[in-house]
């Protein structure tokens, strides 16, 4: 095992970890919000949003899907030593590490009408994320609010299937937004 | 001038100031030991481990203590004592077939391979107050025999072989595990047994008790009721094999129900089953009759509408941590819903006698 | 307290409930199951409120912690040491202050800013369970959208009583979609839960958790001709003549005598202190 895979854990799993997911919740709850993250230091070239992401919400319970371009060895072995979470393919995944093209977005589980929550969450590294682009309204938005989405009309279909779909987390340098099922993209 | 009522806090402190001075009692009378409730209330001691889910006589005892006797209580302490407990992993399946009996009787065959053992039971005893016991509870002699050795095999086997039984064969998955994820209905018999062994005891004999007159009537024999010794094993990985961690008792109860046979199933002998931390037999053949009614669908017999085929009312209503908590809430205060129904039937009343006053 | 973990949780457990937390603001009304632990507190105590604010805290938050509006009543005081005590955070009585508020059965009346958490203590989450006792049935019913057995109660209570006759725990729909039970809330709070805060409830017996983000569209259930009225008792505030707030009904002497004050007692003792 590598020096590289051991470091870059939280120093202090329970307080780094209370800070993260208050902001990966303020972002869920707030569509368009970006939020900063820190505590973690993935190995390159993944985000350290994305780092904080899994070792604040990923365990040995919650099966991880890793798009290609990311699934290394040297990866593995971090989420294997920091998280525990089992890796998977898509369609038993609870949650997915990619970049947009990297990640098979029909091959996802859905939820059911009797149990939606019973969905993936995907964790996309973008190269940018900022407060332009989609128009997003819905829960969480005052009166609506932007962000710089990979795609409209994906995110279009995956709104028609309410309560059912995919949950978004957008990763970029440090720097972390959300876009649930609920926030309709205009 | 009215001054709200405030001193939560100062109310709180004397509370259990109090209430640790009631737990020693009288300062006359020698306080009680850990030791001594653990060997001589034995039996509590098993229902707070069974009910508990945690295998510390100590533990459980020192919850009895602490809980002033109160069972239900001490059942609390120690769940809410296990949760708080890092998972080193899961053993493998105890083997009861090689349990070290100190009590094995049998209803359904008057000898089998084994023996009967009735081992320290009060099923004899007369329940005449022992006076004696008062002023001098040491006991006397006892006789002793040589321990019984090797395995002692169930008497389900010797039906099983003729295929009078309802096979049960071995299930390669893992059960789900009712503390780490939510109750999901329609739910598995593994996932039911589960919560039946930590059920309470009175709701589960009033269950089982309820299926004997007739609600769901399903006459249960009991095959084999066994109490004793089992090891307890587990994996390691880095070594590649499994090494013993312990040794626990517990109670098993098999029992044997007619079955005429159904639109699915062939006539044959069905089972219910039983299984719980210690000497907890009442519990166990409670559990056993009540496993029987809950697989009526699985059997494909009808479902007469009786409280123990009842899935959903047994699972949601037999842990009694959550019915004591829930039922007891109601001390708590709940000046705003009852303002708010005060408000709503001093309208009802308002609006009903304005109606009578314009009718007549 | 050394012996437990940051807010008593271990941080599996910790991961579990914020996970069901996201699902549930993702999925706003929707009741998520979660393998709700056992707790220092009896269950029907605020085990579901305890474990989403232990999952929710940070060491720099501040928590105000009311039960029936008031910050010491006693069930209040036992669960704002309990987070002293493990968390080591903040507390207030102050609504203005608190980064993260735990109620049962009350929203204060001082309006949530964003950025601020409510988190509501839940007794029975399922708005139809007094309909339909069978979690079966009411998750089909869910799914299904079928809401037909809620509305025939409220139309029978029509026509039977001249009026709804739920007081509280009034049911509500959440974004056109979910019917949600607010919590035994009094329907004079129904109004406030369209608000700018995370609103977050927990039910720890019955394993679920659910949410509604910021700025989400509650509608408390009604018809067109008897359209939802937030009703409280028509006095003002003895102590501090609110005629807005919410009231508590006390009994002053054995004659019939009776005064009514603020259930929310940060809201009357600051309109007291400005006063003065």
């Amino acid at each position: 095992m590598q020096i590289q895979t051991l470091d870059g854990g939280f120093a202090t799993p329970p307080v780094d970890a209370a800070h993260a997911f208050r902001a990966i919740m303020t972002a869920m709850a707030q569509p368009g919000t970006i939020v900063t993250l820190a505590g973690a230091v993935p190995p390159a070239p993944v985000s350290v949003a994305a780092g904080v992401a899994l070792l604040t919400l990923c365990d040995p319970e919650t099966p991880l899907f890793l798009g290609a371009a990311q699934d290394n060895p040297g990866f593995r072995d971090w989420i294997t030593f920091h998280c525990g979470a089992p890796f998977v393919t898509a369609g038993l995944a609870h949650f997915a590490y990619g970049t947009w093209d990297a990640l098979p977005l029909d091959g996802f589980a859905l939820g059911s009408s009797e149990y939606p929550d019973r969905s993936a969450t995907l964790i996309v590294e973008l190269p940018e994320l900022t407060n332009s682009g989609a128009v997003l309204r819905g829960p969480g938005i005052k009166d609506q609010a932007h962000l710089s989405l990979p795609d409209v009309a994906m995110f279009q279909r995956n709104a028609a299937l309410f309560p059912r779909g995919l949950d978004f987390i957008f990763t970029c340098g440090d720097r972390l937004a959300a876009l649930p099922r609920s926030t309709r993209v205009g | 001038m009215y001054v709200a009522v405030k001193g939560g806090e100062r109310a709180i402190d004397n509370a259990h100031a109090w209430l640790a001075e009631e737990r020693r009692g009288d300062l006359a009378v020698p306080e009680l030991t850990v030791a001594q409730i653990r060997e001589q209330m034995a039996l509590a001691v098993n229902r707070v481990m069974a009910e508990g889910s945690l295998y510390d006589p100590d533990l459980a005892a020192l919850a009895i203590k602490q809980a002033r006797g109160d069972l239900i209580e001490a059942i609390f302490l120690i769940r809410a004592y296990r949760t708080t407990l890092p998972r080193f992993g899961a053993s493998l399946p105890v083997d009861t077939g090689a349990m070290a009996c100190d009590r094995r009787v049998s209803a359904t065959f008057k000898d089998a391979p084994g023996g009967q053992v009735l081992g320290p039971t009060f099923d004899y005893t007369h329940r005449l107050l022992d006076f004696k016991l008062a002023a001098d509870g040491e006991a006397g002699q006892v006789a002793e025999a040589a321990p019984l050795h090797g395995p002692t095999p169930h008497i389900m086997g010797f039906l099983d072989r003729e295929n009078l039984i309802q096979p049960e064969p071995a299930g390669e998955t893992t059960p789900p595990d009712l503390t780490r994820e939510p109750l999901e209905l329609p739910a598995s018999r593994a996932l039911r047994l589960q919560a039946l062994t930590r059920a309470d005891e009175g709701f589960t004999l009033g269950m089982a008790y309820s299926t004997q007159r007739g609600y769901a009537r399903n006459h249960a024999f009991v095959a084999e009721l066994r109490i004793g010794a089992v090891a307890v094993e587990m994996e390691i990985p880095e070594l590649g094999f499994s090494i013993e961690i312990g040794e626990i008792t517990l109670t098993e109860c098999e029992t044997v129900n007619q079955f005429q046979g159904s639109k699915t199933q062939p006539p044959q002998f069905t089972r219910g089953y039983g299984l719980v931390f210690g000497m907890t037999e009442r519990k166990a053949i409670s559990m056993a009759l009540v496993d029987r009614a809950l697989r009526w669908a699985e059997l494909g017999e009808d479902n007469l509408g009786a409280p123990a085929q009842d899935e959903e009312f047994v699972l949601y209503h037999c842990d009694n941590i959550q019915a004591t908590g829930f039922l007891e809430h109601i001390k708590l205060p709940h000046y705003v819903d009852f303002q708010s129904e005060l408000e709503l039937i001093r309208k009802l009343r308002r609006d009903a006698q304005q109606m009578q006053e314009a009718a007549e | 307290m050394k012996e437990y973990n940051f807010a008593y949780l271990d941080e599996q457990t910790k991961r579990m409930i914020r996970r069901a937390i996201l699902k549930g603001l993702a999925i706003p009304g929707y009741q998520v199951p979660f393998a709700s632990r056992e707790m220092p507190m009896p269950y029907g105590w605020g085990t579901g409120g305890v474990q989403v604010s232990a999952a929710v805290l940070t060491p720099d938050d501040t928590l105000k912690v009311i039960d029936q509006g008031a910050d010491d009543t006693t069930n209040a005081v036992s669960i704002r040491r309990f987070f002293q005590r493990t968390a080591g955070v903040d507390v207030t009585e102050k609504t203005g202050e608190a980064s993260v508020i735990q109620t049962r059965h009350r929203i204060p009346e001082q309006a949530l800013r964003e950025g601020q958490i409510i988190v509501y203590q839940v007794p029975i989450p399922e708005p139809l369970r007094f309909l339909e006792p069978s979690e079966v049935e009411t998750r089909k019913m869910h799914a299904l959208e079928d809401y037909g057995l809620m509305h025939v109660k409220l139309y029978e209570d029509i026509s039977q009583h001249g009026d709804i006759a739920t007081a509280y725990a009034y049911p509500v729909k959440v974004e056109g979609r979910y019917v949600m039970d607010p919590s035994p809330i009094p329907k004079f709070d129904n109004p406030k839960l369209d608000m700018a805060a995370i609103q977050l409830f927990g039910a720890g017996r019955e394993q679920r958790i659910y949410a509604l983000p910021p700025y989400t569209k509650v509608v408390s259930l009604d018809f067109d001709d008897y359209p939802f009225q937030p009703t409280k008792a028509d006095h003002a505030c003895a102590l501090c003549g609110s005629t807005t707030s919410y009231l508590d009904e006390l009994i002053t002497d054995d004659a019939g005598g009776r005064m009514f004050i603020c259930s929310d007692t940060d809201y009357c003792a600051t309109r007291v202190e400005d006063a003065a």
